[in-house]
């Protein structure tokens, strides 16, 4: 990420360059082939037992093998060994992996990927080249009541201790490493927002699984009891890991919108494909207008999330004043339009999308989830207010 | 007395007093399972074990079927199961398990079955000593009830069926089902006849009952298999051919909108604070209790002026309800049947919109299962949100709904 203030242009293709195109068309292959919602299905839906929400259900093979195409470490810089590919094209590809509602941490090692080259530390670097290796890490910053602020983190490290709990942490079953934001109590006994780097195993740390809806993903709450930190487990720079964290932002709201519209696309396709060939009244239903306007509404609703998407995801590299107010915006938009179109597949399936083995359960939960992570729509729309009524 | 109370004959007038006296002391204790608010949820064999006792003993003390003539098994009184309604609901009695006996094949069976049918089938079903469910849906026919393929084959004095059933609920505890079988395969229609089939006492011979997973992984409805099933002639109803407009008498009862009061009780499931004052909407309304308790961006979420107004919006639409049920039974102020026809819609649409404006209210603990213990509300929303397709699909889609109201009470042409 390029944290520039000159002013420069957006190019009219977003920055869609060849490597960019060529990362979706090959992603988008790879999960045809090796995630046909047949097969997803199999992998986290084989239990519907809601008991077991702790599990945490993923193809570790899979996984390997997008580990081994490189794609955790798209956006890390190419200074420490990463492939520093432009927003937009990591948005196209997690576009593809929400379109296959990929269980894996892709989007919490992307997101960590970004916060970490904002911090721009020689700890951080170290962290990358982890990344680089294939290590994979989730964000931790939440409190008990889920805020979506990044200063509100009840996690304590004094004396070299980390201590406290943290909250909704994704795929935290799944990840080598947290990055764990805490407040760091300094010598002048005031506090500063840290952001550290912990492994899953670390001493002292607790993983209690959430128990979720959604399948595809998991979720817990980490417990830190004196858990010791050494000083070059610390990746932000004094004094500035909310600035880092500001600045990566926008590329964490653009990866999850990027799930989102992705998900919401396989909604779409599927849903108009049972329109096209359920009869009933002698008819495909597709062809009452109670069934085909809300596919047209949620089609639009795509299309538009996915402009914002692209805008947004392009301004991080080209616009960067502007790219927070234009994730916001992505953010909403992906929000509402998976809110609508959830509702829409499994309404328009009837008895069927009522039922487990119907696959369109599986994306609605998996929505219902997405919505929520770093803010629902009225919470982007609450932060786009404040960013555009503060200028001048 | 109530205001319900004011306007009854002198039998109901009667029968209010004794429905009180008796539930006064005759309600059952709380079961040690989560409450059940209506009847097609019973899922297991403890829910059905404590419902049907309870039933059992509403009926035998004459608060179930009391409209129903005696020789049906029923209390041969006039216009009295409404005050049983209510008088249950206040007295917040536990559910009835038998709601398909009880509202859709009981009222059928009335207007359509045979005397000695209604002498065989009806006192069981009104005690709740046999349960029923319901046969119309197929794989290729939900919307489009009328293409049923499940054929009835006459042969002398008996039927042979074969076919296959979906998305009934309660089947794996139904002694009978309703069934709409197709007799005539030339006429949409009328090639279609009604029966009531005997699916317990066939289970693995000729009938296969296999239970289906719902979207929120629990069970509850079920597919059917026939093979040659073989009934004989006294279980049809009405006349060969005539299946459909049977079927219109067991939808409007299921809609709410037939003449037979359907008996009902289940307020011990609503039921949270047992003081009686007289309740506020604020704590009949459970969205509120919520957004004062989650936090959202560190204050309490009904602080925030968004969620505000859609909780307020929400009450709104509720108190419209209400309101809307009322307004129906005032004579000569509006059209009944519109009002009537309305009332699925508002009520599902408002069950599914208000939970998910819960989960919006819990912002990331609305990922939550029940099963964690952390999850507001006891993790209820998701599973309410997941649940309330099962409302607007079931019994008329939303969408059929709207057509009917477009084309039954507006006149607009027909969509099919
Ligand atoms: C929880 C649950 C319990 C049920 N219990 C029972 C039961 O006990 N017994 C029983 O017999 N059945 C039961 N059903 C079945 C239910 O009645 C059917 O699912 C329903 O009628 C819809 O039919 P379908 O599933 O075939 O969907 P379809 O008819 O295939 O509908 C698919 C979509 O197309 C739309 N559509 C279809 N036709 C039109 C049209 N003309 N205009 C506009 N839109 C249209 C529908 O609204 C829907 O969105 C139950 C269903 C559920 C979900």
């Amino acid at each position: 990420m390029t944290a520039t203030s000159k002013t420069i242009q957006q190019p009219k293709d977003f920055g869609f360059d060849a490597d960019a195109l060529a990362l979706k068309d090959v992603a988008e292959k790879f999960f045809q082939d090796n995630l046909p919602t047949q097969k997803l299905h199999a992998l986290v839906a084989h239990d519907s037992n809601l008991e077991h929400g702790t599990v945490s259900r993923w193809d570790a093979d899979l996984w390997q093998q997008i580990v081994d195409l490189g794609w955790l470490m798209v956006s890390v810089p190419e200074r420490v060994g990463g492939m520093g590919m432009s927003a937009v094209a990591v948005a196209t590809l997690v576009e593809q992996a929400g379109r296959a509602a990929l269980p894996g941490p892709l989007v919490p090692t992307l997101n960590v990927s970004y916060i970490l080259g904002a911090c721009g530390t020689d700890n951080a670097d170290a962290a990358l080249s982890l990344i680089c290796e294939g290590s994979t890490f989730s964000y931790a910053a939440c409190n008990k009541s889920g805020s979506w602020e990044h200063d509100t983190s009840d996690l304590v490290i004094e004396g070299g201790k980390l201590t406290g709990e943290v909250h909704f942490v994704q795929d935290a079953q799944k990840v080598d490493y947290f990055l764990v934001n805490a407040k760091l109590v300094n010598d002048n006994q005031g506090v500063d927002t840290t952001l550290v780097a912990v492994p899953a195993n670390a001493e002292g740390l607790s993983i209690m699984p959430n128990a979720i809806i959604d399948l595809t993903r998991d979720q817990a709450r980490l417990q830190f009891d004196q858990t010791p930190i050494e000083n070059q487990q610390i990746v932000s720079a004094p004094g500035k890991a909310l600035e880092a964290l500001r600045l990566a932002t926008p590329a964490l709201l653009v990866t999850i919108s990027a799930d989102i519209c992705g998900a919401a696309e396989w909604q779409l396709q599927t849903t108009a494909e049972y329109a096209r060939t359920r009869k009933q009244f002698d008819r495909n239903i597709g062809f009452f207008q109670a069934v085909k306007h809300p596919l047209a509404d949620f089609m639009i609703a795509i299309d538009l999330a996915r402009s914002h998407l692209y805008n947004a995801a392009c301004a991080i590299d080209f616009e960067p004043e502007k790219a927070e107010q234009f994730a916001r915006m992505a953010k909403a938009a992906a929000s509402d339009a998976a809110a609508f179109g959830s509702k829409k597949s499994v309404q328009l399936h009837g008895g069927i999308g009522f039922t487990w083995e119907c696959f369109v359960h599986i994306y609605m939960k998996r929505q219902l989830h997405s919505q929520t992570l770093l803010g629902d729509a009225s919470h982007q729309r609450a932060k786009l207010a404040e960013l555009i009524l503060s200028q001048s | 007395m109530s205001k319900n109370a004011k306007r009854d004959t002198p039998e109901q007038e009667e029968f209010r007093r004794y429905c009180r006296d008796w539930l006064a002391s005759n309600v059952p204790a709380a079961p040690n399972f989560k409450p059940l608010k209506n009847g097609a949820e019973v899922a297991t064999q403890q829910h059905l074990e404590y419902y049907s006792v309870w039933q059992k003993s509403a009926y035998d003390a004459g608060l179930v079927g009391c409209d129903y003539p005696v020789e049906y098994g029923g209390g041969g009184r006039t216009h009295c199961q409404s005050i049983a309604n209510q008088e249950m609901l206040r007295a917040k009695t536990p559910i009835l398990p038998g709601a398909i006996g009880l509202g859709m094949a009981a009222p059928t069976i009335f207007f359509h079955g045979s005397e000695s049918l209604k002498q065989r089938l009806l006192p069981k079903l009104l005690s709740g000593e046999e349960l029923w469910c319901q046969g119309f849906s197929e794989p290729g026919a939900g919307s489009d009830l009328a293409s049923v393929q499940t054929f009835a084959e006459r042969r002398g004095d008996k039927w042979v069926i074969n076919g296959h059933k979906v998305w009934t609920s309660t089947a794996q505890f139904a002694t009978w089902m309703i069934l709409l079988a197709r007799t005539d395969k030339s006429d949409k229609y009328n090639g279609l006849t009604y029966f009531v089939v005997p699916i317990k006492s066939e289970l693995g011979k000729s009938v296969t009952v296999r239970p289906l997973i719902k979207i929120t992984g629990e069970t509850g409805f079920n597919e059917e298999l026939f093979d040659d099933l073989e009934i004989d002639d006294a279980f049809r109803l009405d006349d060969v051919g005539k299946g459909w407009q049977v079927a219109m008498t067991t939808l409007a009862h299921e809609r709410g909108a037939g003449p037979l009061t359907t008996p009902m009780s289940g307020g011990q499931g609503l039921a949270e604070d047992k003081d009686s004052k007289p309740k506020s909407e604020r704590s009949e309304f459970p969205l509120i209790k919520l957004a004062q308790h989650c936090v959202r961006n560190g204050e309490p979420a009904i602080d925030d002026p968004v969620i505000r107004d859609k909780v307020m919006n929400m009450l709104i639409r509720q108190v419209g309800i209400k309101q809307n049920r009322r307004l129906r039974r005032v004579p000569g102020l509006a059209d009944s049947q519109r009002l009537t026809l309305q009332d699925k819609l508002l009520g599902t649409e408002y069950l599914q919109d208000s939970a998910a404006l819960a989960l919006e209210i819990e912002g990331p603990a609305g990922t939550l299962s029940n099963f964690d213990s952390a999850a507001p509300d006891n993790g209820m929303w998701p599973l309410a949100y997941l649940s309330s397709f099962g409302g607007t699909i079931a019994a008329g889609t939303s969408e059929i709904q709207r057509n009917i109201l477009g084309e039954r009470i507006l006149g607009l042409d027909k969509s099919k």
